[in-house]
């Protein structure tokens, strides 16, 4: 556990650390991930830089959720390399991706409903005051600060000692990104973030993913929504079916491709053609194979 | 961008009544607010039990009656406190019945057959209650089996061991008596002596119960460990991926079980000289609900640790109080049963009525 008097700092150290712009601070070299014989993710390649948001697209099932558990520390990669600012990796529980600082904001949200909004803001890593045998939680100045810190990220709460619970769930994600960037997160994962919000809402989260990019932490956004990605997003890389489909940058990739990667792609474009001999079926929309002009990984195998 | 670019110019907010406020909470009346906490609730009960007894039993309102209730009330209260806190962490310990009478019978047997003194006995059996809580626990987290098989298993092998066991070493049910042993009237002044306050005699389980009642309280709110307790029991998920070690939370609380089993276990074992190696069986249950009239939720997550103090003082008045009354005394559980149900449903319609939105 790290000294709850560190963690005060902890903030500041985001600010004066100047990355360098061209190092990843997470790399995959071809990692996978088996559970017993189902393989989950083999070969995915993805680098993650800093001031940049990396979108991870891709349908239910396709591993999403597998890859940022490796990366956050809650399962291990079974092949391939995980590189956390060029050396190699292996955690083996949340708290080391912690301290490396890898943030993750679960779909969940991680947060306790029960418990107040400041006990879940600091809960892992709270402020303490005083000597072992009576050191005791620094309540007013952790309460001070979560206040401070949601206040800076737009959100008002009248009673910081309400349930986390009864907030809604566009300020519950507030409070878990808020609560990641203060913790002195240089990666923040967020496993789709916008999933369960309304149109609104969503734009409030995709305003402070924006807002984490440009305090120059790099961002891996998980999402199956290719327009939000869009929104934000600096690089893509589409999962399909446990492998890369898409790894692009911005200025290589289009909205419409981006959706089409989503939609299934380079096999849609296949199927448009049985498809166009079955009266009644419309074809005009869909991507012929050369109009997807991005940059395709081809994986020897797996592509099923 | 704009985002960050506020905090540098914007000065930290003044508290008080010039606070920001999002405008859509009312602040709630201050009776309604004290009503939705469930200690609050329970010591209204508490209350209100005491007052039926003092009304139905004239021999309630003697000084020393009032102490023997309290004596009652801190040997399943001083249980009653790690049990809730095991409670709101998310487990059960249904072991914690018979773990007392363990420990007792291990401080016993060790000092008499090896002739030894009763501080050694005191120690083993500290190291044996600590070892049952560590055991269950690593079990509990190793397996991911819910706490109530786990403890269940424990319960029913500690059951036999404790008869087993007495049998095998000394020919009985019961061990010898250790009065005459070194040490032994220095152990009672720790763990079963007590005192006069103004011609009142006030046995010294009830100073204990306090401060461990006030201990328990401190660590639950106002400690990274009482944080880890509450949030373990809230989303144990959700705590572990934050960074809370939930490992250590869980097996420590059912070691600090192991610890509250050993001290009233001393406690049996230095007012009765000798312990009966088949009691202990049901008293789980009452720890149990002591602690879940004091307002822990069943489930985890919710609770705390003065509610159990109401809870269990609840119980030793009933228990007393039916006594002094002139009451068949049979009729005890019967009265526990309709007070526990009671409590609940009160505390149920109470957190709904105050916490409605």
């Amino acid at each position: 556990m790290t000294s709850t008097n560190e963690t005060g700092t902890h903030g500041a150290v985001v600010a004066d650390k100047a990355p360098e712009k061209d190092a990843p601070i997470v790399e995959l070299r071809g990692a996978g991930k088996s559970y017993g014989n189902i393989r989950a993710l083999h070969g995915v390649d993805l680098k993650v830089f800093p001031s940049q948001v990396t979108c991870v697209l891709g349908d239910n099932g396709a591993g999403k959720s597998t890859l940022i558990k490796i990366i956050s520390g809650l399962h291990q990669h079974t092949e391939g390399e995980f590189l956390v600012d060029n050396a190699p990796v292996r955690f083996t529980t949340p708290r080391e991706a912690l301290d490396k600082g890898i943030a993750t904001v679960y779909q969940d949200l991680a947060v306790v409903p029960l418990m107040p909004v400041w006990r879940n803001f600091f809960l892992g890593s709270e402020m303490t005051k005083g000597p072992w045998p009576i050191r005791r939680l620094d309540i007013e100045k952790m309460k001070k600060t979560a206040d401070q810190e949601l206040r800076n990220m737009g959100i008002v709460l009248d009673d910081l000692e309400q349930p986390i619970g009864t907030l809604s769930g566009g300020q519950r994600q507030c409070v878990a990104i808020a609560r990641a960037v203060y913790f002195g997160a240089r990666v923040l994962i967020l496993d789709e973030p916008t999933a369960a919000l309304g149109v609104k809402q969503s734009g409030v989260v995709l305003k402070y993913i924006a807002a984490a990019r440009d305090r120059g932490l790099g961002v891996i956004f998980i999402t199956h929504n290719p327009h939000h990605a869009y929104m934000v997003g600096d690089h893509f890389s589409v999962l399909r079916l446990g492998t890369m489909e898409l790894n692009a940058s911005r200025d290589e990739v289009s909205l419409e491709e981006l959706t089409n990667h989503m939609a299934g792609g380079t096999e849609l474009a296949a199927l448009k053609h049985e498809l166009a001999q079955v009266r009644g079926v419309d074809v005009e929309e869909l991507p012929e194979a050369g109009d997807l002009t991005a940059p395709v990984v081809t994986a020897p195998e797996g592509k099923s | 961008m704009t985002q960050q670019a506020e905090p540098a110019v914007t000065t930290p907010p003044a508290p008080g009544p010039g606070k920001e406020k999002d405008g859509r909470t009312a602040e709630r009346p201050l009776a309604l607010r004290l009503l939705a906490r469930p200690e609050v609730g329970v010591f209204l009960g508490a209350v209100a039990v005491l007052i039926f007894f003092l009304i139905t039993a004239p021999p309630v309102r003697d000084g020393s009656s009032m102490a023997n209730i309290l004596y009652q009330s801190s040997t399943i209260g001083i249980m009653a406190l790690p049990v809730a806190l095991l409670m709101i962490g998310g487990e059960f310990d249904l072991s914690a019945g018979v773990a007392v009478i363990t420990s007792a019978l291990t401080a016993s047997m060790i000092s008499y057959q090896l002739t030894m003194n009763v501080w050694v006995g005191v120690i083993v059996a500290l190291v044996v209650s600590l070892g049952v809580g560590l055991f269950n626990g690593w079990m509990l987290v190793k397996t991911g089996l819910p706490s109530f098989l786990v403890t269940l298993g424990t319960f029913l092998i500690l059951q036999g061991v404790n008869l087993a066991v007495t049998k095998l070493v000394t020919g009985n049910v019961a061990t010898d008596d250790i009065s005459d042993m070194d040490g032994f009237e220095q152990a009672k002044a720790l763990f079963a002596s007590s005192f006069d306050v103004g011609g009142v005699n006030v046995k010294i389980t009830v100073v204990w119960w306090l401060v461990f009642a006030a201990i328990a309280t401190w660590v639950l709110l106002r400690t990274k460990y009482g944080n880890w307790i509450f949030a373990v029991g809230g989303n144990q998920q959700s705590a572990r991926a934050v960074g809370v070690p939930v490992t250590f939370t869980k097996i420590s609380l059912f070691m600090l079980v192991g610890f509250g089993a050993w001290f009233v276990g001393m406690h049996q074992l230095f007012s009765f000289n000798t312990v009966q190696s088949g009691e202990g069986v049901g008293q789980e249950l009452i720890y149990i609900a002591a602690a879940v009239i004091g307002g822990c939720l069943l489930t985890g997550g919710a609770g705390s640790a003065i509610g159990p103090v109401f809870g269990a003082f609840m119980f030793g008045m009933v228990q007393q109080g039916i006594v002094y009354a002139g009451w068949n005394p049979d009729w005890f559980k019967a009265f526990l049963g309709v007070m526990l149900l009671g409590a609940v449903l009160i505390n149920l319609w109470v957190s709904r009525t105050a916490t409605r939105r």
